[in-house]
């Protein structure tokens, strides 16, 4: 039955939070204004602060409803039946809600939200903020709650509702026709390579970070608005902390996903998915850098102000590109469109032109200093630094929009056929590894000498730079003699590389040195300093593990072809016949088969070991199921399968010098509508990953093709020859059981022993016959190991004489790419620790801050304790 | 002259050349006829080319060879541009599994003698993450 009451809740609440984002921002609007402020008239406050409740509480129950349509498997609704099914486990359900791009504004919606109440609550003794930030804060909502409204007035259609029911959205389905009120029974599912755990925690994270990118923003509007040209800093700059800090993460989270879950080989590809949260980010930690060095230094305001704009405008800008599917052919994973890039387009001109706007009309009033900074003020280098991140930023930018210069011109009727770099690793690397080189040792110079005492001139530098300078010579050379020497596994001599290498190690010691200091001192103000540290040891990781990176599955056959030509290519897939080992690197590999996740079963299983049943979740046991000693289920039993698309290849890996070994399960599934989705398997080693994934597979679905049937006539104790091996049938038994069929009363059942001797171990095939009512009935055995398939075709009882049928078919194989990456480690270790000093930095910022109450902590001029 | 301006000038050169250099590294969407012109007139750049494999009046695919008992990294198919003309592509990978299913391809890459060497293919599919259709589950009713 269709239940259209929790869908109409549900669009009932949209349209309720989107009323009441229009009430709220109206008169949170008039609130602000300078008369309503100085007549102490709060009526306008109360008024917007009840509505920003309303659109709170309506919000909840949008979320709510979708979440209910989802968790209760309504497959009346479009939104569940598209993104959802029935075998999903609860917490992919959470996924599901944000798969679609209704549910992800949902979720950015839905931090807005909470980030909101925050604000109202913890500004509420210090009202100066609360009514021009929340306007701004309303006003964002007001856009975003229309892009998920789902409402048409005339031929104008404003934003996708969530809650559509299936037969409004494919009127045209004829099964509509004959029953509207048809549901369908599972849905389609949730887009296999999101069902992996980051995929529940990196959108929630990604969209806090850009909910909290609205915080500066707002703030900085504020100033601007009310004149606050200098207070908007100091409650702004923790919030830019938090909002760098979560949306870092939650990009480093999205590149583990990518790194563990795609094949593309690496953690991050320069889709313009990826680029675009990666661009306002620099830019974000670049206005991070001028708004603290404008706190010491009172110089760079107007850069804060430029570079919180500009980041803002950079997510809208991102969200434009990712969601209205102006990119096309330039990315594989942009969202569907929704037709709704016209609203989107609207949403990021409106912003853009009021913040512009406000900020030319106010240019002349904001405080400039026309004092020069002299070399060695740190405040100096931290502009340079936000500089380049800037720059940074703008590369990616500049080349990411190309697909945009297209549609641009063809609007204005030039016809543009510009691409995306063929190369675009080599495209974004030649100016990005620089920006990493000059962020590296900006960072360390700006810290030394933002925490140098007394005079700033060259001796005072000159004294704080020795050690750390020393100690980078001396680790760098260590390192690049010891890569000679071949004690780590590659040789360190590229010289671009190089300049990097003491970059960032550079920045280690010199953030390392200050941390140092402060220890006995302050060391909750070396946050910055933490960071810094992370950012160099993410550098490392990148290097080492991009740049070294290095494919240990060359095609080795010695194979000779005749084909076009024969250049320099590299043949980077190897092809492994089960159970034939082939050598790669150090290691000998080889491939032992397919397995299964088995429900309360540790490791995988072989899918030898399981009976398929009608049901494809369930299969039945066909010997005994341990690991190790402990026997997890007999023969017989059923089984639940985790997820049955899925297989899991084994594939071992030997080293032939000391004789170690482990093994790997690269993952594949074959979907029907993705084609093959191939997972790796990670191998963690201290310095280095081994990263392994299958490239091709046979096509499972495609039937296998059977060689003629070559019958053998035995009786018990015979030795055959079955397709070059050695076999011997032992004889046959009676059995009450047979796998997947149920046995009548009368009925027969016997199953033959056959003992085959394969290349590395021998294998038992039990072949049966069925004899019901004279019928003969036959299961055969398959032993995919030898390519054989076993069948038990009559038995002569007057001369215990049995027939034997046997069809060989093709051994099974895989194509694997073997990638190791070392350091990699590096690049995860360096986001927490880069984290970790984030959390340190907003800790103190808030302490800074102090309770609402207090006086405006007074600017204390003596206190250089200030971070970079 | 003060020290700002001069890194303002610095700034401003620098992301002048960035938008030289993506211009520069910047390829284009062509047809074969042209990426077989720029490959006689000695130039080497990859150039991105979209189109739709050759298929016969069955809707199966010819001419496509992929063998991965002779040599997992050898693929080769023949592509038909937009401007229907039809060119042999090489592809030193295997074979994208869900290939066949594909509507249009765009393969970047450049000629070399007299095949088109791809180094990277882009698939799009009717149903990669666009709209599944409703057949797959009213079938089973």
């Amino acid at each position: 039955m269709i239940n259209t009451l929790i869908g109409d809740i549900g669009h009932a609440s949209v349209i309720v939070a989107f009323v009441a984002a229009i009430v709220s921002s109206y008169a949170y609007f008039m609130a602000s204004r300078a008369k309503v402020e100085a007549a102490g008239d709060d009526s306008w406050r109360k008024l917007a602060r009840g509505a920003f409740y309303v659109h709170a509480a309506g919000v909840l129950m949008v979320v709510f409803s979708l979440f209910n349509i989802i968790y209760a498997h309504r497959y009346e609704y479009y939104y569940a039946w598209s993104h959802s099914s029935n075998h999903l486990p609860v917490h992919y359900m959470i996924s599901c809600f944000w798969e679609g791009q209704e549910g992800s504004f949902l979720l950015w919606i839905f931090w807005h939200v909470v980030l909101g109440v925050v604000l109202m609550n913890s500004g509420k003794k210090n009202k100066v903020w609360e009514a021009p930030v929340m306007a701004m804060f309303s006003f964002v909502q007001l856009f975003l709650t229309s892009m998920i409204l789902g409402i048409v007035i005339g031929d104008l259609k404003i934003g996708s509702s969530p809650f559509i029911l299936m037969r409004d959205f494919m009127a045209d389905a004829p099964v509509f026709a004959m029953d509207p009120d048809f549901v369908p029974k599972d849905g389609t599912g949730l887009n296999p390579l999101l069902q992996n755990y980051w995929m529940v925690i990196h959108p929630p994270t990604l969209f806090l970070g850009f909910a909290a990118m609205l915080v500066p923003f707002a703030f900085a509007m504020a100033g601007l608005w009310k004149g606050k040209f200098v207070e908007w800093v100091k409650p702004a700059l923790p919030w830019s902390h938090f909002a760098a800090v979560v949306l870092g993460v939650g990009i480093v989270m999205g590149a583990y996903w990518a790194y563990e879950t795609l094949n593309f080989g690496g953690y991050w590809n320069w889709d313009p998915v990826e680029n675009a949260v990666y661009i306002p980010w620099l830019v974000l930690i670049g206005a991070i850098h001028t708004m603290i060095a404008y706190r010491r230094s009172k110089q760079g305001l107007t850069a804060s102000f430029i570079l919180v704009i500009s980041s803002f405008l950079l997510i809208l800008y991102a969200t434009f590109l990712t969601r209205s599917g102006i990119l096309g052919n330039a990315s594989v994973h942009s969202f569907t469109d929704l037709g709704l890039s016209g609203q989107l387009f609207t949403y990021l001109a409106v912003f853009a032109v009021l913040a512009i706007g406000l900020l030319v009309y106010r240019w002349k009033h904001i405080p400039a200093t026309e004092k020069e900074l002299s070399t060695y003020n740190a405040e100096f280098w931290v502009f340079i630094g936000a500089a380049v991140l800037c720059l940074a930023g703008f590369q990616v930018l500049a080349t990411t929009s190309i697909p945009v210069y297209n549609a641009f011109l063809g609007f204005i009727g030039i016809e543009s056929n510009a691409a995306l770099p063929a190369d675009q690793i080599a495209h974004y690397t030649k100016f990005q590894l620089w920006a990493g080189v000059a962020v590296a040792v900006l960072s360390g110079v700006g810290q030394l000498l933002w925490w140098s005492k007394g005079e700033k001139n060259k001796s005072t530098f000159l004294d704080a730079i020795m050690l750390p300078g020393m100690l980078t010579l001396l680790f760098a050379s260590l390192i690049i003699v010891l890569s000679k020497l071949g004690v780590l596994s590659e040789t360190i001599n590229n010289p671009v590389y190089i300049t990097l290498l003491v970059a960032a190690l550079f920045s280690v010691f010199a953030n390392l040195s200050i941390i140092l200091s402060l220890l006995h001192k302050k060391v909750t103000l070396s946050g910055g300093a933490v960071s810094h540290i992370g950012i160099a040891l993410m550098l490392i990781g990148i290097l080492f593990s991009s740049g070294y990176s290095n494919i240990i599955s060359q095609n080795t056959s010695g194979m000779v072809y005749s084909r076009e030509f024969d250049d320099e290519i590299n043949r980077d897939n190897v092809l492994l016949w089960r159970n034939g080992p082939v050598e790669m690197d150090k290691y000998t590999v080889s491939y032992h088969g397919q397995y299964q996740e088995v429900k309360d079963v540790p490791e995988y299983v072989n899918r030898e070991l399981l009976f398929p049943t009608n049901d494809e979740y369930k299969a039945i046991a066909r010997g005994d199921i341990k690991v190790g000693d402990k026997v997890y289920f007999h023969t017989g039993d059923t089984l639940d399968l985790e997820s049955p698309e899925n297989t899991y290849y084994q594939v071992q890996y030997k080293e032939r010098e000391s004789g170690k070994s482990f093994i790997l399960y690269p993952r594949a599934q074959v979907n029907p509508n993705m084609g093959l989705l191939a997972s790796p398997d990670i191998k963690h080693f201290a310095n280095k990953d081994l990263y392994s994934h299958v490239s091709s597979v046979p096509d499972p679905n495609e039937e296998k093709d059977w060689g003629d049937l070559q019958e053998y006539e035995v009786s018990a104790g015979d030795t055959i020859i079955l397709n070059d091996y050695v076999a011997v049938f032992n004889g046959i038994e009676r059995i009450d059981k047979v796998p997947g069929v149920p046995l009548a009363e009368g009925d027969v059942a016997v199953q033959a022993d056959m003992k085959i001797m394969g290349e590395e171990k021998n294998y038992h095939a039990h072949p049966v016959l069925m004899i019901r009512n004279q019928m003969l009935g036959r299961v055969p055995e398959e032993v995919a190991d030898l390519g054989l398939r076993i069948t038990f075709l009559n038995i002569d009882t007057e001369n215990n004489r049995f027939k034997i049928g046997v069809n060989a078919t093709q051994k099974d194989y895989i194509i694997l790419k073997a990638i190791e990456k070392p350091f990699v480690n590096l690049l995860w270790i360096g986001t927490i620790v880069m984290a970790i000093g984030f959390v340190m930095a907003i800790l103190r910022r808030n302490k800074e801050n102090g309770g609402p109450n207090k006086p405006a902590a007074a600017p204390r001029q003596s206190r250089k304790a200030q971070t970079a | 002259m003060k020290k700002s301006h001069i890194i303002g000038i610095i700034i401003i050169a620098l992301a002048i050349g960035i938008i030289m250099s993506s211009v520069g590294d910047a390829s284009t969407y062509v047809s074969f006829g042209e990426a077989i012109e720029r490959a006689e007139e000695g130039n080497t750049t990859k150039v991105h080319v979209v189109g739709r494999l050759k298929k016969d009046a069955q809707g199966h695919i010819i001419n496509m060879s992929y063998d991965p008992l002779i040599d997992p990294n050898y693929f080769a198919f023949t592509l038909i541009d937009t401007n229907r003309v039809e060119q042999r592509v090489v592809y030193y990978n295997p074979k994208p599994q869900d290939f066949e299913r594909s509507e249009q391809i765009v393969i970047t890459g450049s000629m070399k003698q007299d095949v088109f060497v791809a180094d990277k293919i882009l698939l799009k599919c009717p149903s990669k993450y666009v709209e599944k259709e409703i057949q797959t589950t009213t079938a089973g009713l």
